[in-house]
């Protein structure tokens, strides 16, 4: 928390949040993901790149066991959360995709009001006992999501009535309500257009110190601005991972190179 | 932008489901998984409910219906004497005097097979159909050239016999019942043993006509499954063409306006009228107006047509939309015009998905029972088997659904075996149609 | 002539016409077919149709008129005292089958031509003479039917000549016009396809006219009706006693509040169970066990409503007897007789399981995937998205759907005719027989009913009330359900 925004030197490794060891996806007979190791630093941004269909979404949904959802989908290996295997058979995907929550590519509040669509995660992992608190969660991820000027007058308002930045916005304040430690983003501006999509990185780097954020963009632009570390995925193999700065100003593997100057993508 | 708060954020409770570990379930946890369990298991009940529900349907319908496909009869040989065939032509009551031959014939049987009646030749004629006199009768005046000789006949028993041999008469049951009672029984016990009366398979349910109330025993759906398929001809020549030219006409030529609305929410609402006010058109239109005959399988016919329609209009445009646009392109590209592309193009490939929304269709019309009520194609009237063709579509009769309904209707029980069994017939073919739809669609089904 | 020959007639100058014609485009372009605008089959259809259309119209136009007209002219001839005795429609039929009578005569030799017209109810017993024939006549026929049915001969015979020699004459000057304007440069192929599009539109018209014809029987049928019996007894009466001497009460409520318990308890038993089927097949079943339960539920939709009437009549009926009958196994002596709301209800219930699933599934499939990504990954349980997020989103269309088979309910028929009983009545246990809209609707029109009795025409004002209301539910349902589509499409 001490870091200095900015200094992406400093941000380098300081502990470990998640790591994955050896980790394979199956779809059906298809291999998606080929023996991905890698550590992901907390309290600071991490970005996945890589052409689309390189599994980096796929490798994405594992880290909070979303696949579990596609019945074809078979994981192997391991992936730790505070050295704690999210894969054990002991451990309840609800208990953990409450610490590691999720953002999704296009913007999709429930078709409810805002304010019930911030205050549906509370609800249901309990996390309120009285109107009170919840009210107070509500107005503190909006703030921290940038959204409580534009919409604290018009809370009972449907959320599917704000903006599409706004959208999204809704979406990453309904993540943080209910405190998780780690927020997956999957191409969260994908769906945006510029301006909105500024407003949403200024966002995530703020978020940046409380939470630790994986970020899965195909824009390069997007990852050099936001993220510190930055994982270069080609055809379900993690080729390279490094300091986003080293990443595209020196490029260890060719096929980073080659993506980075634009010979395919 | 929010920093001020940031520090408050992990609230207490929040920081306290933050500290534990993954690996133990908190109780919270705990409750909210059971809740999933109890959901889930709503669900598997929902279905077995449903899957269950259908299993007793069947049960009940092959348990009770399977028994209309054997039927009693008694063998006995009958000497056709010319002298008395010829006098009873004669009298006014004909079937008496064959009655009196084939309980004479019957006694003898009874006798030969060392059976004591002790009751009168009329009580125990009791045992047979009161249609049995008819049958020889017919089959008399068929073969003349059989007179002077022995001709051995399979007649039907009576109904409360065929029961008996069936376990659906007891003899408990019998007590108030003046058809028949527990002698006939000893009787008909020593018969089963003698080999004089046995069940076969009843050709005559399948293929036969309906008969009286007093006569379960003669009553077959034949002549109505004929009636069901006069009906489903008239449907089928009328609501292919006007349904498929009603589609091609919403769904290819249709200018988007108010008509074309008007059409379309039309067909949506006429697909959900109640089956009964179809009948009520019919019976206003077809008969009170039009003067067409009652009780005719073309009226049946018509208004099965107007049932179906919207439903072969639904699935047909469905068809048509599921050809992709480039084909209308690729034709028109070329300098064919419009009704050229759809009639050359888009209606062939269309063919296997209208074809199976027409089969579904008529499976449908063919189980429909109400509307057939009110324009008269109910009661026995399917006694006889139509003259011709023509006859077929303009004398009365009724339908298989019809007829069922007929049967459950009357009070003597031995109807509703009769009733099931009609129903298991229904269903065979409906089953069948089905099918077939199904093997149409598995063989023609293009991906796009 | 008679109509068949006629009709073949009529094809048989449109086969002419249409080779006329494209021999006549063959040869106005010198045999080369790239010369003409259209395809030389173009042209014949053209010909052909040019005599078909008129010729088909007119013989339709006059099949539908004369009747009328022949009726109207002959029903001048019967005297008042007699419409006074009887009925014109029962003199009228009368006629019909005397002058029907007469021609079968003549065919089969037992009467000449002359003999006919000259006949008198005096000169001739002519219910003896035909009944010779095979015509059975329920009474003498009086003298002035006897001239009537004359008169009807001699108009429908002279009509049938008029109308030959018109439907001939239209198809030959068709055959003419069509040929004789066929050339190299006419273009066949655009009328050829203007006049198929007219027949599209004659055909999508069909729906129209068969709504404009329920419409009409109803309403024509139903206003007789309010004529003979006050609208206000009918719609507000609380009891239902037909008689058919007259003095009936026929009082639409008590079937009303039946059709409605009946409905409600159907939905109570389908509404629950179809949708949690419905929610277990697309949300959780594994796709095998969804490839198997789906079409075995939906078999129950497939088999006729005969087959549940008869299942509520002997199987449920019965069955519900025992348990709750006097003498069933409770003990409790709730229930008199196997029909019953009860029975009637349970059983539709099972008939309209498979239609609240599979519309409940297709809606429940259309709420995006998006929905259950954004609650899952937040931490939801499954029944939790489902409760919470997906229901939520799917309620427009559930309703929808429910109000869809709510007046499914209301509009069947077979299984209240045979399972819920005959006596009306306005009673609160759903144990008691009752008897509905729909199978009151049956009961009346079926048997010899007196068709101009109001104990008959009721029928038509129910019919009326029971589209009315089913109407109402399908039009707001199907717009529910068209405005849920829209929204996620």
């Amino acid at each position: 928390m001490t870091q200095m925004p900015g200094t992406i030197k400093a941000a380098k490794m300081t502990d470990t949040k998640i790591s994955a060891r050896n980790v394979q996806v199956y779809y059906g007979d298809t291999h998606a993901i080929k023996d991905v190791n890698i550590e992901i630093g907390s309290r600071a941004v991490t970005a996945f790149i890589g052409p689309s269909g390189c599994g980096k979404s796929t490798f994405l949904r594992c880290l909070n066991r979303m696949n579990d959802t596609i019945d074809i989908c078979r994981v192997e290996g391991n992936i730790d959360l505070d050295g704690e295997d999210i894969y054990d058979s002991r451990v309840d995907p609800v208990q953990l995709r409450a610490k590691v929550g999720m953002v999704f590519q296009k913007p999709n509040p429930f078709p409810k009001s805002i304010y019930d669509n911030i205050a549906y995660g509370p609800r249901i992992h309990g996390l309120v006992r009285k109107k009170a608190e919840l009210d107070e969660i509500v107005a503190s991820s909006l703030q921290k999501a940038g959204l409580w000027n534009e919409v604290k007058d018009r809370l009972d308002g449907p959320g599917t009535g704000l903006s599409g930045g706004q959208q999204q916005r809704l979406c990453i304040a309904r993540a943080i309500a209910v405190s998780p430690e780690v927020i997956l983003m999957d191409e969260p501006c994908s769906a945006l257009d510029p301006i909105a999509t500024a407003k949403v990185e200024e966002l995530i780097d703020e978020l940046r110190e409380n939470f630790t954020i994986v970020i899965v963009t195909h824009s390069m632009q997007q990852a050099a601005r936001v993220s510190q570390r930055t994982a270069f995925f080609h055809m379900g193999n993690l080729v390279e991972i490094g300091d986003t700065q080293d990443i595209f100003t020196n490029p260890v593997d060719k096929r980073t190179q080659d993506y980075i100057t634009g010979r395919f993508g | 932008m929010t920093d001020a708060i940031l520090p408050n954020v992990a609230s207490a409770p929040a920081s306290a489901t933050k500290s534990r570990s993954l690996l133990e379930v908190d109780s919270h946890t705990r409750r909210r998984n059971a809740a999933e369990t109890r959901f889930r298991f709503y669900g598997i009940g929902a279905v077995l409910i449903g899957l269950f529900f259908l299993v007793a349907l069947l049960w009940a319908i092959l348990s009770n219906g399977l028994t209309a496909f054997m039927q009693t009869s008694i063998s006995i040989d009958l000497h056709l004497d010319k002298a008395a065939i010829e006098s009873a032509e004669k009298s006014v009551v004909k079937t008496s005097k064959y009655n009196e031959m084939i309980g004479a014939a019957l006694e003898e049987k009874l006798t030969a097979a060392h059976i004591e009646t002790g009751m009168p030749v009329k009580d125990l004629m009791k045992i047979l159909s009161s249609g049995a006199a008819s049958t020889v009768r017919a089959f008399v005046l068929d073969n003349p050239d059989k007179y002077g000789s022995t001709v051995p006949f399979d007649l039907l028993a009576s109904s409360r016999v065929d029961g008996y041999l069936k376990d659906r008469v007891t003899r408990e049951a019998l007590a108030n019942d003046k058809n028949l009672d527990a002698a006939h029984l000893d009787i008909v016990d020593a018969m089963i043993k003698a080999g004089v009366i046995a069940k076969t398979f009843n050709w005559s349910f399948v293929f036969g006509s309906d008969a009286s109330d007093s006569r379960p025993e003669q009553a077959g759906i034949g002549v109505s499954m004929l009636g069901s398929l006069y009906m489903m001809l008239v449907v089928l020549v009328l609501s292919l063409p006007i349904g498929v030219a009603a589609s091609i006409y919403l769904e290819e030529f249709a200018p988007k306006n108010r008509w074309t609305d008007v059409i379309e929410v039309n067909i949506a609402n006429l697909a959900a009228v109640p089956s009964i006010v179809f009948g009520i058109l019919g019976l206003a239109a077809f008969i009170q107006f039009a003067h067409l005959p009652q009780s005719a399988p073309i009226v049946g016919g018509l208004v099965l047509t107007l049932m179906t329609l919207p439903t072969i209009i639904i699935s047909t445009r469905a068809a048509l939309k599921a050809v992709p646009p480039s084909i209308r392109s690729a034709a028109l590209g070329i300098g064919a015009s419009k009704m050229q592309s759809v009639f050359h193009h888009v209606l062939p490939l269309a063919m296997p998905g209208i074809l199976t929304g027409t089969i579904i269709g008529l499976a449908q019309a063919l189980g429909e029972t109400a509307p057939l009520l009110l324009i008269g194609m109910v009661g026995f009237i399917a006694s006889n088997y139509p003259a011709g063709v023509a006859d077929g579509f303009f004398s009365p009769n009724s339908a298989m659904p019809a007829q069922i309904y007929e049967w459950a209707k009357r009070a003597d029980p031995a109807f509703y075996e009769r009733a099931w069994g009609g129903i298991i017939i229904l269903l065979v073919v409906l089953m069948s149609m089905n099918i077939l739809a199904i093997l149409l669609r598995r063989k023609f089904e293009r991906r796009w | 002539m008679p109509l068949s020959l006629l009709f073949a007639s009529c094809l048989l100058i449109a086969a002419l016409a249409f080779l006329m014609g494209r021999g006549k485009a063959f040869k106005s372009a010198g045999g080369d077919i790239r010369k003409l605008h259209s395809l030389p089959g173009y042209y014949g259809w053209n010909s052909a149709l040019m005599v078909l259309l008129p010729s088909m119209a007119a013989l339709v136009i006059w099949l539908a008129v004369q009747p009328l007209v022949i009726n109207s002219s002959v029903s001048q001839m019967i005297s008042t005292q007699s419409v006074e005795a009887s009925s014109l429609d029962l003199i009228m039929s009368d006629v019909r089958r005397v002058a029907e009578g007469l021609n079968k005569a003549v065919e089969a030799g037992a009467m000449t031509e002359a003999e006919v017209s000259g006949a008198t109810a005096e000169s001739m017993n002519v219910r003896e003479r035909l009944g010779a024939v095979g015509v059975a006549l329920g009474s003498d026929v009086s003298n002035e039917t006897l001239q009537a049915a004359q008169s009807y001969r001699d108009l429908s015979a002279t009509s049938g000549l008029l109308r030959t020699i018109a439907v001939l004459a239209l198809a030959l000057g068709g055959l003419v016009f069509g040929v004789v304007r066929t050339n190299k440069d006419f273009r066949a192929r655009n009328t050829v396809e203007r006049v198929i599009l007219g027949l599209l539109i004659a055909a999508a018209s069909i729906a129209i006219l068969t709504t404009v014809g329920i419409v009409f029987s109803l309403i024509f049928n139903t206003v007789e009706f309010f004529k003979l019996y006050p609208a206000a007894d009918f719609f507000f009466g609380l009891t239902w006693s037909p008689s058919f001497g007259g003095g009936s009460d026929l009082g639409i409520l008590p079937l009303i509040w039946a059709t409605l318990y009946i409905s409600l308890i159907a939905l109570a038993v389908s509404v629950p169970v179809g949708l949690f089927a419905a929610i277990y097949l697309s949300e959780y079943a594994a796709p095998l066990v969804r490839s198997v339960a789906k079409p075995l539920l939906e078999v129950l939709a497939g088999i006729p409503t005969i087959v549940y009437g008869l299942f509520a009549l002997l199987t449920v009926g019965p069955l519900l007897v025992d348990i709750f009958g006097s003498n069933g196994v409770l003990h409790l002596g709730w229930m008199q007789g196997g029909t019953a709301v009860m029975t009637a209800g349970l059983v539709m219930g099972i008939m309209l399981i498979p239609f609240v699933s599979s519309l409940s599934d297709d809606i429940i499939n259309a709420v995006p995937q998006a929905m259950r990504d954004g609650s899952l990954g937040l931490g939801a349980t499954h029944s939790e998205t489902v409760k919470q997020v997906i229901l939520p989103a799917a309620l427009p269309g559930i309703v929808g759907a429910i109000l869809l088979a709510a007046s499914r309910a209301i509009g069947e028929t077979m299984i209240v005719v045979l399972g819920a009983g005959a006596a009306a009545r306005l009673s609160m246990n759903p144990f008691d027989a009752m008897t509905t809209v729909t199978a009151k609707i049956v009961s009346q029109l079926t048997g010899d009913a007196d068709f101009a009795s109001p104990e008959a025409l009721v029928a038509f004002a129910l019919g009326m009330t029971l589209f009315v209301m089913t109407l109402g539910l399908n039009v707001i349902a199907l717009y529910i359900v068209r405005k849920y589509r829209e929204q996620y499409e």
